[in-house]
């Protein structure tokens, strides 16, 4: 009896492997690989808010300051910025604080305020700085480092994973030898290192020499998806046609990796937002009289218990932005594989069932 | 051979590098040259001396490289620290602290991960599937320094409180056991009538034990007894069946409930041996007594098949032991809380030991140092095991997919044994690599958690060296992670392809 049960069990998962099969394949009719990846992508939902959530705080947190590009100046929407000093808030303030918060997004029928940014809504550090603006501009420098590490480090990784995977032999074997001789220094160490001698230039500069770094396991993968792609057929029939070989790398190969490549590189910008906040945490990696969202945790973990806002928001943005890159690596992931196959929901099913029953 | 000659040459550049990077960027004197002290001068003189500073930093690197050369002969030398202290001292007081640290973390994490994981995989696009996906990225993207605080302040303090009066109160036990009803419904899931079902069960059965727990200050004075004692043990022992060969086989079920009844009776001895021979090669000997005895029970019971049996008695016998360990720690709670060093507040923030305690009893230091690792521990689990849950889910998935996998159900297994023999076996090849490569890299990485949590392990060393220019201090920290780093690939490369055949190392050309 049981193994009659498994049997028809067997059966059916065949027959809806099939139909899934099929339903799967009329998606992608007619479309170029780019269109199925864009659609795979779109309809991946976490990713979608979060790119909608990553271009939101972008925007949000770049515009809220003054700004300044070459001559020109640009005024933020923001009335404060870092260097301005208000008056200290103490009223309505709970339990003597002074500098609390002025947001609110309880809405007026639940007994809060309307929904208000207020004077200072993340409140005031200890000598009255608008709080708001330094948390902006730690955005910032964070959002920053992220794409200046994922663009110097996706760039060198491919560059390099590329060469060694196309050329093989002796030029492999240098910049693997290389790439082992970079990742042996944790990246936490030459972090500090770099942070404490160059930090007073400035988180761009910080973020140069990450990317210097950052690359390893990105190069390790794109070599092996080229020592991969580069035996395949169309490769050979490139050759045959004429191609050079920059040709073949730029025009052949690296459209075929290049889902792998966006994939880690979007790992390696999360993971750069967490190492920058975390070097400045420590004290080596923005310093001082710069704002950094690892910085202000530092400088205010001990007010957790009397000011939790000071501690809180900063961690907030970190989480946000982390969390969105992640998602969006996740859904890209799930676009770039060809084996991932989407859960089919019942309304597919159906009518996959009734075309069937057409045919 | 070869590729052991490739690593050393490997190291050997970037800790040049390394050392050249740190020597030329900061200049230990600086802030000597700049001192208005009258001792400055001769200061400047004797650190000269004795770090080599009039050496240029290239140079000077062969002065440093002799030292730790050193350890081919048996004798390793890191120099000095600027304060004159050797700093392979140093180095030795920290890496324990450290290893303490992070090792427990690490097994938590791994645990934990691998568990949750290969339930995700299991129920893959359940809800609780994308509940745990969420709750895992969510945890990949938080920074650790970050959650320690809110640890610090949400678990730790509030806890300590809450033990001055341990009664739950009744909003938290509906809580607590709806969180626990959903989470195991979602786990075992099944039709809605069942996840319901699970859901109400649970839920009521967390409600009760938390009200007995509450209504009783069990908190306050916590233990298990021999009878709690026996009715976990033979609980283990259905589970490790279960997990190891199946209900089914019973020669293994009959050995494992040996075990938890053999438990049971040595429940007295044991904690005469406990309170009279404090130390850990007790507790050690008792272990490998108790795993010794399930060898032997099991060879009695199994009439075929002999080694999954014994294997099954010998992992039942050791989670028994866990337990009974866990109720010796238990007894010394309240004796514990009642100290004037802990004075009711159990749980630090800060530290890697109290230095107020009377050290002299073991249990009392043991419990000590334990309850000093809670905080540590959860803060680094939370953020490694999402790694983990992600990493195994994807292996796994990938695996239930081969054709292997569909030969061993299409052969008539059962499901567990498809899923714990053929699927998970293979899971763990890539698994395997990942961890140790993780080990290593881990006792860079708790720099952060130590400075958070002031402990003093290789993380302050390197912070100490970083601030203070200490080029000796910084170059050890960096040479023993960088060898872990590089010991650790090369472990990983050898333990893949010893594991998996179809992978040859040197065959990478």
């Amino acid at each position: 009896m049981a193994i009659l049960n498994r049997k028809k069990k067997s059966l059916e998962i065949s027959s809806t492997d099939a139909s899934e099969n099929a339903i799967a394949n009329k998606e992608t009719e007619g479309l170029s690989q780019r269109q199925i990846v864009f659609k795979r992508f779109v309809r991946h939902r976490a990713a979608m808010i979060s790119v909608f959530t990553i271009t939101f705080l972008t925007i949000f947190v770049f515009t809220a300051l003054n700004f300044r590009i070459g001559p020109w100046h640009i005024h933020g929407w923001w009335k404060y910025g870092i260097g301005d000093i208000p008056e200290l808030r103490y009223k309505d303030c709970p339990s003597g604080n002074v500098g609390c918060p002025t947001l609110s997004i309880r809405p007026g029928f639940l007994g809060g305020k309307h929904f208000g940014f207020g004077e200072h809504p993340f409140g005031q550090d200890d000598i009255g700085r608008d709080y708001f603006a330094l948390v902006m501009k730690g955005a910032q420098r964070s959002i920053m480092v992220m794409f200046i590490v994922g663009i110097i480090g996706g760039t060198i990784g491919t560059v390099v994973g590329a060469i060694a995977g196309f050329f093989r032999g002796t030029v492999d074997a240098v910049l693997m030898r290389f790439t082992d001789f970079i990742i042996t220094i944790p990246s936490i160490i030459i972090g500090s290192v770099i942070g404490f001698h160059f930090g007073n230039l400035g988180a761009t500069f910080l973020a140069f020499y990450l990317g210097l770094f950052a690359w390893t396991g990105l190069s390790r993968l794109v070599r092996g998806e080229f020592l991969k792609l580069r035996e395949l057929e169309f490769v050979d029939a490139a050759r045959v046609a004429g191609a050079s070989n920059r040709r073949i790398i730029f025009k052949h190969i690296l459209p075929n990796a290049v889902g792998v490549i966006i994939v880690s590189v979007t790992l390696l910008m999360s993971g750069a937002i967490l190492l920058e906040t975390a070097l400045s945490y420590i004290g080596f990696g923005v310093v001082a009289p710069d704002v950094s969202l690892g910085l202000l945790i530092s400088q205010y973990q001990d007010s957790f218990t009397s000011r939790p806002w000071l501690f809180l928001y900063p961690g907030f943005f970190i989480i946000a932005i982390a969390l969105s890159v992640n998602f969006i690596g996740d859904g890209l992931r799930d676009a770039f594989d060809p084996r991932q196959r989407r859960r089919l929901s019942l309304k597919d099913r159906m009518s996959g069932r009734t075309e069937k029953k057409g045919e | 051979m070869r590729r052991l000659g490739i690593l050393l040459v490997i190291l050997f550049g970037s800790s040049f590098i390394l050392f050249n990077l740190a020597a030329i960027s900061g200049d230990p004197l600086e802030g000597l040259r700049t001192s208005s002290e009258p001792s400055a001068k001769q200061q400047i003189i004797t650190l000269t001396r004795e770090l080599h500073l009039n050496v240029p930093p290239p140079a000077r690197y062969f002065i440093w490289l002799r030292g730790i050369l050193g350890l081919f002969v048996g004798k390793i030398d890191f120099g000095n620290a600027r304060n004159g202290q050797a700093v392979s001292g140093l180095v030795q007081h920290a890496i324990p602290v450290t290893i303490r640290l992070v090792t427990m973390a690490t097994v938590v994490a791994i645990v934990l991960g691998i568990t949750i994981g290969i339930v995700t995989a299991l129920r893959q696009y359940s809800r609780f599937d994308y509940a745990m996906t969420f709750v895992s990225f969510l945890l990949y993207s938080l920074p650790v320094f970050w959650v320690a605080v809110l640890l610090k302040q949400f678990l730790a303090i509030r806890f300590n409180t809450f033990l001055a009066n341990p009664t739950v109160p009744l909003g938290w036990i509906i809580a607590y056991s709806s969180l626990s009803g959903i989470f195991w419904a979602g786990v075992i899931s099944g039709n809605r009538k069942r996840v319901f079902q699970l859901f109400g069960i649970v839920a009521v059965g967390t409600g009760v034990l938390l009200e007995i727990l509450s209504a009783t200050k069990w908190f306050a004075d916590p233990g298990l007894g021999p009878v709690v004692l026996f009715a976990a043990g033979v609980g283990a022992a259905f589970g490790v069946t279960q997990v190891s060969v199946g209900l089914n086989n019973k020669p293994a079920l009959k050995a494992s409930l040996t075990m938890a009844v053999l438990g049971l009776i040595t429940y007295y001895p044991t904690q005469f041996a406990f309170k009279h021979s404090p130390h850990l090669t007790t507790i050690l000997g008792l272990l490998a007594i108790t795993l010794a005895l399930g060898a032997g029970v099991g060879r009695f019971f199994a009439k075929v098949d002999q080694g999954p049996i014994i294997r099954t008695a010998m992992l039942t016998g050791f989670v028994i032991s866990l337990i009974t360990l866990l109720d010796k720690l238990m007894q010394t709670w309240a004796p514990y809380m009642a100290t004037d060093a802990i004075n009711g507040r159990p749980v630090p923030t800060i530290g890697q030991a109290n230095s107020l305690l009377d050290q002299s009893d073991f249990w009392m230091s043991t419990l000590d140092t334990l309850m000093h690792l809670v905080l540590p521990t959860i803060a680094l689990t939370l953020i490694s095991f999402a790694g983990y849950v992600r990493f195994t889910r994807g292996t796994l998935l990938e695996v239930l997919n081969a054709d292997y996998i569909r030969t061993a159900r299409a052969k008539g297994l059962t499901e567990r044994t498809v899923i714990m023999r053929h699927a998970f076996r293979n899971t763990l090849i890539p698994l395997t690599t990942i961890i140790v490569v993780d080990f290593a890299g881990i006792i860079g990485g708790a720099i952060i958690t130590e400075s958070v949590f002031g402990w003093v392990g290789m993380g302050t060393l390197f912070r100490q060296a970083i601030s203070s220019f200490d080029l000796n201090l910084l170059m050890a920290v960096f040479f023993i992670t960088a060898s872990l780093s590089v010991l650790a690939n090369l472990l990983a490369d050898l333990l893949y392809s010893a594991l998996d055949p179809r992978i040859r190392v040197g065959a990478g050309k």
